[in-house]
């Protein structure tokens, strides 16, 4: 087949995913950009700000959404996970199964269906701390703009049905199924990017346990205006705003009987954090609990402008124990630098946890922590998270670093 | 415009055909002179498709009008090449954020669809900027690891790259070093640099032709029509420019008060490496070998007398060092004195795997450092016992540098330019009238100021890569320069198509230039936020369209008008201005017009019509490409038709602006301050013209902008230009 025929799968649509997508269909190469979630924007979708320039993240997402619209090289599968690979560099047959939407390419945003649903799931893009009605847009910048039906909702044939009368368009197939089916392609980016680490395993830190400890992820859900409580930072216990929130960082991380390795972003993502918390709460206090605080290269910057607000106290300790009094949480750890037991009351306790690569395919080479290798075989790209626990800068660096090397690999 | 033939086609699907009269919709579609107009169910699906289709061939339509949902929505499924393209945005601007059936909803609706009927007669086919030759060949800038890699790996996608190193030899930084921190799986031993080997690669490379000891002495033109001069007289063309230029360590003698210079056995972290790379590791005092090392994080770095910020790969560099004492002799001790650890990712099985080992680390700060006799003495303040100790018969202190990028000029400011602030020639001598380098970010990097974005920089076609860009270690530079190369392959292969690159990506409008009315004010050149417009020595604007991003701040900044795109004007959109029906003020019908960011702001009002949130009917949105792209006269055009306000919502500005063309919403903002005084001296109150800065989350604060600006209208009363 001719260079300029060949195709390149992108298996992934986080921002690493659809960045290397994006960057090699500019450039001229036909691309395939596949991910298993109804919309595309992966993590970064679900974040309420950027930092350090606190930013919504929304705003570049739509600048790619509008490089995706305007671009017919790259066509987008969504709900569609890659099964098997077969062949090599330059002539891959890769084997795909999409899960259906139930809702076709007719459906117009108009709502109409969610209006019509008696059935509500718990909506997952807010870690389920909320629900959603089980005919729903994926979220409010949800690319591409199309409803889906939760299979919950298509197994209730009756509430199905009620749905699917409501929708003016004919949008809804209650019949769609999965379907499996073949691609050639030249080269394979594998950006699949990552999952929170669940800190239930750590039992000392009582997650799941006190409703009131919650992890980071969840945080960008309350602080974000779609989010469970419109964008209000409450106790889940009482719906209360918190008056101390304290941040504990390495939840799970650098800890060889969890994660091993430093995820690289929490220390980032916690000061970010903070700054959601003092913003919307002027007579709160904001205590970060840490090893080392991470702030490389001028993203020291951020830490520095935090530290400049006195209602932000750091404390260089390792958390060892959370429990509840009363309607407060309790911290026990060791101040590491004044030598001495640290004691913490909190009304809310952030666990800063990691970076769980999600490895897509057994074939695919890992390194102890899970993390893609950089030596796949010839025809292989790997990108983002997946790879290396990284903010979103360097992800975007990387998922542009591999749409060049896809790009030699049609040209070998 | 005489062959126009305009065809309307109105969707009555998702709520528009029950909130707005249809019928009357179609009779003013018809009188507004549409040769064509038709109504359809639902205008997205195959089969309203295959109508417009059909409608354009029978009809021979040559442009089209979809009154229906925004221009956001179906984009995809709306093709019509060939045919000029306007969407009335009915659904989400009128029906789903009006209350149905009202006479305010309708009037509108009326308007929206005049709007789009005045664009549709302004607007014009793209025509791509194909002039001259476009020359694809990749310079790059820095013959270190990242403009080696980024030289080989163009050269690999098969691009002709033309390599300059100002020095004799390749490598870069990387020559001094003895071996590099881990790259790869199970990241607990450093590597061998593999620079010979890249060297190596880099000169077998038939695409890559070499200048060595070359420096750049100008370069003209722009993307794809780069003429670039050096030093020796000879000269190159070249399509986009890689700037690897590297970094400098820290300099040593700013750190006498840590004992450099003072005591012999006071190294730094890149001296270090000389010994190691000579084979052993001695004391430069008296040849002795090294069995005790104090290693001193951050030296001269996160301190801001010298580098404020941090250098990212300093702490992994000592920890390999101390790998290189443990590998001459396993009894000797490591000391690692720190403030934080930053071993992010795997790094931290270095860091790991060197506790194991049994190197102490100690946070806290040095005090004081001393050689009696021999051996140094260092009292440390041990910030974890709260106390000061003693470290005792050290034969070596190691002091770990920071990065310093090559475009810093010795004795800059590391704030950014601002203003009229012109930099200094010195690596890439651009001439660009908005001056010769790469605009800096703080401590001089000039890296890209989006964190979603981060090769955007403010010069198309120019990318940073390597350490020049941000302080980082080997491993990520050579990816940086992958990414670089693609982007920089990417501009080339976009511009020779005659599109726009990012963010309007693919874009084929450009602006043009009507000279014979030009007064030489120098506005377009001097706020064109990407440098895309030079100057002649009378002041005649040079435009320079490879360079251009299509924002249109040109276009805003211009007093005469004279500089438009094909299917974006200022005509165009003062025309639909005037095309807004304003009702006496008899009707206590007031009109505001709200200019709004494309990017930003029209999302935000999207998202609100999504969740069906009522606003004033009074408004009437108009989505401009960048804020920055707002000329005055259209101020003057709204108010002077009885227009009783006018809101203007663009993206933040400041130190942290989130605007993607730079400047363009604070250049808005700052014509306003003008015109606001001119409204003064017209005895129109200044609170008539509002402007907001607004990020995609602020989705609670428009309504309420736009309720408290309907309230300061009322108490201001009618405009008083009404019916004149």
């Amino acid at each position: 087949m001719a260079t300029e025929k060949k195709k390149i799968l992108v298996v992934g649509g986080g921002i690493a995913g659809m960045t290397a997508a994006l960057e090699a269909a500019e450039v001229g190469r036909e691309v395939i950009l596949c991910e298993r979630r109804p919309y595309l924007g992966g993590r970064v979708a679900q974040l309420y700000r950027y930092f350090p320039k606190l930013c919504p993240p929304a705003c570049g997402l739509e600048i790619n959404y509008k490089r995706i619209k305007a671009n017919p090289r790259l066509q987008v599968l969504t709900l569609t996970e890659v099964v098997s690979v077969s062949g090599s560099e330059g002539a891959f047959k890769v084997t795909l199964r999409s899960s259906p939407r139930y809702v076709n390419e007719k459906c117009t945003c108009c709502g109409k269906c969610a209006e019509a649903c008696a059935l509500e799931v718990p909506d997952l893009f807010n870690y389920g701390m909320s629900t959603v009605k089980a005919a729903h847009l994926p979220h409010a910048n949800a690319f591409p703009a199309r409803y889906v039906l939760e299979p919950e909702l298509v197994a209730k044939r009756e509430l199905a049905e009620k749905v699917k009368a409501a929708c003016e368009p004919g949008a809804i197939d209650l019949e769609e199924s999965g379907k499996s089916f073949e691609l050639e392609v030249g080269a394979i980016v594998w950006a699949t990017g990552w999952d929170p680490y669940d800190p239930t395993g750590v039992q000392y830190y009582g997650f799941g346990k006190h409703p009131d400890v919650i992890t980071n992820v969840m945080m960008e859900r309350l602080a974000a205006l779609d989010g469970p409580t419109g964008g209000k930072i409450l106790r889940r216990s009482d719906g209360a705003a918190p008056q101390h929130v304290v941040f504990v960082q390495c939840a799970g991380s650098r800890d060889e009987h969890h994660l091993a390795h430093c995820s690289g972003v929490c220390c980032l993502a916690s000061l970010k954090q903070a700054t959601y918390v003092r913003e919307q709460l002027p007579e709160s206090k904001v205590t970060i609990c840490y090893i080392d605080i991470r702030t490389p290269d001028r993203l020291e910057d951020f830490y520095l402008k935090v530290q400049q607000d006195p209602a932000v106290a750091f404390v260089k300790s390792k958390i060892a124990d959370i429990s509840a009094k009363g309607d407060k949480l309790l911290l026990h750890g060791e101040d590491t630098l004044a030598g001495k037991r640290v004691q913490l009351e909190a009304d809310l306790v952030v666990l800063a946890t990691g970076i769980v690569p999600c490895r897509p395919d057994e074939s695919l080479k890992v390194d102890e922590n899970g993390f893609l290798t950089r030596d796949q075989v010839a025809g292989y790209g790997v990108a983002g998270c997946a790879v290396a626990p990284v903010e979103v800068s360097s992800t975007v660096q990387d998922g542009t670093a591999a749409a060049l090397r896809a790009i030699q690999s049609l040209a070998r | 415009m005489a062959d126009k033939k305009i065809g309307t086609f109105i969707c009555t699907g998702c709520e528009i055909g029950s909130s707005v009269d249809v019928a009357a919709l179609q009779k003013l579609a018809t009188s507004e002179k549409a040769a064509h107009c038709a109504t359809h169910a639902c205008l997205c699906s195959a089969e309203g498709v295959a109508t417009v289709k059909q409608a354009i061939a029978d009809q021979q339509l040559t442009t089209v009008v979809l009154a229906a949902c925004s221009p956001r929505a179906m984009q995809e499924v709306f093709q019509f090449p060939g045919s000029e393209l306007v969407r009335a945005n009915l659904r989400e601007g009128v029906a789903w954020t009006q209350v149905a059936g009202e006479e305010d909803t309708q009037h509108l609706a009326e308007d929206y669809l005049r709007m789009g009927m005045e664009q549709a007669r302004r607007t014009g086919l793209p025509a791509p900027y194909l002039e001259g030759e476009f020359e694809k060949r990749i310079l790059v800038v820095g013959g270190g690891v990242a403009g080696l890699t980024a030289a080989l790996e163009a050269a690999r996608a098969g691009y002709d790259v033309t390599l300059l190193e100002k020095s004799a030899e390749l490598g870069g930084f990387a020559r001094r070093l003895h071996r590099s921190v881990p790259s790869k799986a199970p990241y607990r031993e450093s590597e061998a640099t593999g620079i010979d080997e890249l060297v190596a690669q880099v000169k077998d490379q038939k695409r890559i032709e070499l200048r060595l000891e070359a420096e750049v002495e100008k370069i003209e033109g722009g993307p794809c029509k780069f003429e670039v001069t050096l030093k020796d007289g000879k000269a190159l063309k070249a399509g986009a420019i890689i700037l690897a230029a590297g970094f400098t360590p820290y300099d040593a003698g700013k750190l006498g008060h840590l004992g450099h210079g003072r005591l012999k056995d006071v190294v730094t972290s890149v001296e270090l490496e000389a010994l190691a790379r000579e084979g052993k590791l001695v004391r430069p005092s008296d040849g002795k070998p090294v069995e005790s090392v104090l290693f001193v994080q951050c030296a001269g770095s996160r301190d801001k007398d010298h580098l404020p910020y941090c250098s990212s790969i300093c702490c992994q560099t000592s920890l390999k060092q101390a790998a290189y004492l443990r590998a001459q002799n396993p009894k000797a001790q490591a000391y690692v004195l720190y403030k934080d650890m930053r071993t992010p990712g795997q790094a931290e099985e270095l860091y790991r795997e060197a506790q194991r080992q049994g190197t102490v680390f100690i946070r806290g700060e040095l005090k004081e450092l001393a050689q009696p006799n021999g051996k140094i003495s260092a009292s440390v303040h041990d910030l974890l016992l709260a106390e000061d100790v003693t470290l005792e018969d050290l034969d070596l202190v190691v002091l770990a540098v920071g990065q310093r990028p090559a475009t810093l000029m010795e004795g800059e400011n590391v704030e950014p330019l601002q203003g009229d602030a012109v930099q200094k020639p010195a690596i890439l001598k651009l001439n660009y009238r908005q001056g010769p380098e790469l605009p800096n970010l703080r401590y001089g990097y000039p890296d890209s100021h989006f964190i979603c974005f981060p090769y955007e920089t403010r010069r198309t076609g120019i990318f940073a890569a390597g350490t020049v860009r941000r302080a980082m270690g080997m491993a990520e530079a050579k990816r940086d320069a992958q990414g670089a190369a693609l982007k920089a392959i990417q501009a080339v292969e976009m511009i020779s198509r005659g599109e726009a690159v990012h963010p309007r990506a693919g874009d084929q409008t450009y602006p043009e230039f009507f000279m014979q009315r030009c007064t030489q004010c120098k506005r377009c050149t001097e706020e064109c936020p990407f440098g895309a417009i030079n100057e002649d020595a009378k002041a005649n604007p040079l435009p320079n369209p490879t360079r251009c991003r299509r924002c249109g701040v040109c276009m805003g900044a211009c007093p005469e008008r004279i500089i438009s795109f094909k299917n974006y004007s200022v005509d165009m959109i003062g025309s639909m201005i005037k095309a807004i029906h304003v009702p006496d003020e008899f009707e206590e019908k007031p009109r505001i017009l709200g200019f709004v960011c494309e990017n930003d702001a029209y999302p935000v009002l999207d998202r609100l019509a999504q969740a069906k949130e009522k606003l004033s009917p009074f408004v009437r949105f108009v989505p401009l490409r960048c804020m920055g792209s707002m000329n005055l006269v259209w101020v003057a055009d709204a108010l002077s038709k009885g227009i009783d306000g006018l809101l203007f919502f663009g993206c933040h500005h400041g130190d942290d602006y989130q605007c993607h063309f730079i400047k363009g919403s604070e250049l808005c903002a700052t014509r306003l301050s003008k015109v606001q005084e001119t409204l003064d001296r017209l005895v129109l109150e200044s609170a008539r013209v509002r402007f907001e800065q607004i990020s995609m989350n602020d989705v609670e604060k428009v309504p309420a902008i736009i309720s408290e600006f309907m309230e300061t209208l009322e108490g201001l009363g009618p405009n008083p230009y009404k019916g004149f």
